[in-house]
């Protein structure tokens, strides 16, 4: 099948960076042991805050260092190949493909995720464990819903990154778009402070918004916070997140394309 | 003393290859071996060979950015690697393949950056600058950012870059490569005039016969990192073994031709190769196939460096 | 001993003149020179944020006040801002390797590393200065000022600075031997930023050992701000550490020349 010749593609292509990979695998567990401790000393004066205990806490430190470039947090990806070839031009052999391009480099993007995740995603959890105690998943189902979970995470990272990318459909120079973007995610996916420890309003209106996707649901979901009707709500509001966001993907296409093609590429 | 002292280079390198999952194999590769010349001021060499033959290694060593395995190197009396600033004020280089030039700014702003940088003094610096945008042609560029301009237009921009600050020494690692017929022209008479009125010293390396044949008196070749001629160029061409090819294509297939002062290497079809000596004309052979055969087409194919150098081994 | 001070002048002068260039090369697009700088200033801003929605939960960490940390956060974020104002595009040597544009500068006569430092240079990373600049004159005000304390605080950034430069160009070294490892450094220099925005009392003791004497990232902001907040050191560390910021900011600058010069050495042995 197509999509998975191009993801299998993407996946051996980040393969061949060893040394980016350990060099960065490395980076993740220096800061997974800086932001540790120093949430370690938050939940030292307040033990149960945001409902997260301090086990709670080092857990979702690391699960955040292993989502950031799982997920491609603020920026990277396929969406950065999308936003080059856009300002090259490039793209408009890209348009008259009968592939469609959304798809495509959704494809790309899964077979990337992949590979960072068994490199960059595993092996800092895997350092974390080694230096902190962390909480693993306790049931099966959470050990289900995780995967699934991460993927949703996958998607809907991908459609934000596409959506600000594409904006060098109509600003040849996407880099303050995305730089946008990328703010965006590090407050509101939870890696910059877990959403749990938002104030009231702030909290209710980040939890709602696509970016929690990234990160703190995902973690919610490993740490058993979220079980029974809320686990399906949570995934639940991914899953929208994804479809609606691929949609205006979509849309944001056919209008670039029509533009291209009016304007002769 | 010579300007530029080359005795018994050598410049080796370790070349790492992947044998199996985890073992790496070290192979050592001469870039230059023993490879010795002199060149005074004021000459124009020509300094020519192959693809890897090590044209570009001497030229790193020679100015600094690469430090010989072994050997004697002096150039205005300084050794290159361990005198690189010194040395840098008083040679210009020009590479073909990549700029010196700032790519985001206008040509101008390269060329105002690079005179503080070298410390032309301001009148100096507005006498050469005029001269080489008349000479070059620049003057319309002036203000275009470098990554708009044409690789010819970005070529002569380097050229002004290297000379604005009266370099002795001019290096130029294949600077007419990807240029049209008529830039290149222009080109080679700028650097014949350069070196008549100003004496500057070049040394050129490139791919292109007619580079040499236009600008240098003197020619260097260089094959597997040994020089293997030193000499006129005109000593190079009328040797014995240079030859030049006539490509004839015949109406009707038929034998090998056989005509006087040429010998027929090759027959495919119609088509036939014949091979004859560089110095002498083509004129009589043409006229002589022609009268006794029915041509539909013919060529006339210069030698290239490969069979220069294929012929200096022969010798 | 005119040699190295003439040395110095002239590296300063070339400096400031490849880095006008690209200054004016950057403000010849305001609007991208201004989205990127208030970009810029929102992502290191973050950590700040993140730490004082801390503050709503909890009223000290590690025993600091939020006044306290935005001192220690102010002064690193002004360490490393400069440094890497400064910096260039050391950080991507490799990059000039594989492209052949060292070679470039090096036919011109000008020190290497004066050339890599100023190439690229971004005044945008201003934005990292102001913005921790705000939170470190906000925490100031929190400060009771004397006129050593005033010495002290200049000595720290500047020290700082020169930590973080040295550092810099140190790991960004190892790229003249293999290109892949440029996340490699980041550990250490933004990794150290972060480190030391907290009070250094939320690390094990051993820890904060070796970012004194292995890694001296604590002379940076935790030994100075001690001194400015007239605090005593909570791991009973000496009192002179306080005022010794100079020393390992002296030292590394030697270890960064040795490593520079190694790797130009390679460079120059190997080609590209």
């Amino acid at each position: 099948m197509l999509h998975v010749a191009i993801a299998t593609r993407a996946f051996r292509r980040y393969s061949t960076y060893t040394a980016a990979t350990l060099a960065g695998i490395f980076t993740n567990s220096v800061f997974g042991v800086i932001y540790s401790y120093a949430y370690l000393a938050l939940w030292d004066q307040r033990p149960h805050a945001g409902g997260y205990y301090s086990v709670d806490a080092v857990t979702y430190v690391w699960i955040g260092q292993a989502l950031l470039m799982t997920v491609a947090l603020w920026g990277g990806g396929s969406t950065d190949d999308l936003a080059d070839r856009i300002r090259s031009g490039d793209i408009a052999i890209d348009l008259y493909r009968p592939v469609n391009l959304v798809g495509w480099y959704l494809a790309a993007d899964l077979g990337r995720a992949a590979y960072h995740l068994l490199t960059r995603g595993l092996a800092p959890m895997l350092v974390g464990a080694f230096l902190f105690e962390l909480r693993w998943p306790s049931t099966p189902l959470t050990w289900a819903a995780v995967p699934l979970s991460v993927t949703l995470a996958v998607v809907v990272c991908f459609a934000v990154r596409f959506l600000f990318a594409a904006t060098a459909f109509w600003l040849l120079d996407s880099q303050g778009p995305r730089m946008v973007s990328g703010v965006l995610a590090i407050f509101f996916s939870g890696l910059a402070l877990p959403l749990v420890l938002f104030p009231g309003p702030l909290k209710d209106v980040a939890f709602a918004l696509p970016w929690a996707s990234y990160l703190q649901t995902p973690a919610d979901v490993w740490l058993g916070q979220r079980t029974g009707r809320s686990l399906v709500a949570a995934l639940g509001l991914q899953a929208m997140w994804a479809l609606v966001l691929l949609a205006a993907c979509q849309l944001v296409l056919a209008a670039a394309t029509r533009r291209v093609v009016v304007q002769g590429g | 003393m010579s300007l530029i002292e080359v005795h018994n280079l050598e410049r080796i390198f370790t070349v790492r290859k992947r044998s199996g999952r985890f073992r790496r194999t070290a192979s050592e590769v001469r870039a230059v071996h023993d490879l010795s010349f002199q060149i005074d001021a004021g000459e124009m060499v020509g300094y020519i060979g192959p693809n890897g033959a090590g044209k570009s290694t001497t030229i790193k060593m020679l100015t600094g950015i690469l430090v010989p395995t072994s050997g004697h190197l002096r150039v205005a009396g300084l050794d290159p690697s361990a005198r690189r600033t010194d040395l840098a004020r008083r040679i210009g280089v020009v590479f073909g393949q990549r700029t010196t030039l700032w790519w985001d700014l206008p040509l101008r702003d390269s060329f105002e950056l690079l005179r503080k940088i070298y410390r032309v003094p301001p009148e100096r610096f507005v006498h050469n600058l005029a001269e080489y945008v008349e000479l070059l042609d620049l003057g319309d560029l002036l203000d275009t950012p470098v990554r708009q301009l044409s690789l010819g237009q970005r070529m002569r921009g380097d050229i002004a870059a290297a000379l604005l600050h009266d370099p002795e020494i001019l290096y130029l690692d294949e600077p007419t490569i990807g240029l049209d017929v008529i830039s290149k022209g222009r080109l080679r008479e700028f650097l014949r005039t350069l070196n008549r009125e100003r004496g500057t010293t070049l040394l050129l390396t490139t791919h292109d016969l007619q580079d040499i044949e236009a600008l240098c008196d003197r020619v260097i070749v260089i094959d597997h990192g040994t020089a293997v001629f030193d000499g006129p160029l005109s000593e190079l061409q009328r040797g014995d073994g240079s030859s030049r090819t006539l490509v004839v294509d015949l109406v009707d297939e038929a034998p090998a031709i056989e005509v006087a002062g040429a010998v027929t290497r090759k027959v495919e079809g119609p088509r036939q190769w014949l091979s004859f000596p560089a110095h002498v004309s083509a004129a009589p052979i043409v006229a002589a196939v022609a009268a006794s055969y029915d041509l539909a087409d013919l060529s006339i194919h210069e030698p290239d460096i490969e069979d220069v150098i294929l012929d200096l081994y022969s010798r | 001993m005119a040699e190295p001070t003439k040395g110095l002048t002239r590296a300063v002068a070339d400096y400031r003149a490849i880095a006008a260039m690209w200054v004016r090369a950057a403000l010849a697009y305001p609007a991208s020179f201004w989205t990127m700088s208030l970009g810029s200033a929102a992502i290191t801003g973050l950590d700040f944020v993140a730490i004082w929605l801390m503050f709503h939960t909890i009223d000290s960490l590690g025993g600091f006040g939020l006044a306290e940390i935005g001192l220690l956060y102010g002064a690193t974020g002004l360490g490393l801002g400069v440094a890497d104002l400064l910096i260039g595009s050391v950080e991507r040597i490799g990059d000039h390797v594989r492209r052949g544009t060292l070679d470039a500068m090096m036919v011109r006569p000008v020190s290497l590393l004066v050339q890599v430092c100023a190439d690229e240079f971004q005044p945008r990373r201003l934005a990292r200065i102001a913005q921790t600049g705000l939170v470190f004159g906000w925490a100031a005000t929190y400060v009771d000022w004397t006129v050593p304390r005033v010495l002290v605080a200049v000595e720290m950034v500047v020290a700082g600075s020169v930590i973080f430069f040295c550092l810099f160009v140190i790991f960004s070294c190892l790229q003249f031997w293999t290109s892949e490892a440029s996340e490699f450094a980041n550990a250490f220099t933004y990794g150290g930023n972060t480190v030391t925005q907290y009070p250094l009392t939320v690390f094990p003791k051993e820890l904060v050992k070796s970012l004194t004497f292995l890694l001296p990232l604590a002379f940076v902001n935790w030994y100075p701000c001690l001194y400015l907040l007239g605090r005593d050191d909570p791991y009973g560390m000496p009192g002179w550490l306080r005022f010794a910021s100079p020393v390992p900011a002296v030292l590394l600058c030697g270890v960064t020349a040795l490593v520079w010069r190694r790797g130009v050495r390679h460079y120059t042995s190997t080609g590209s």
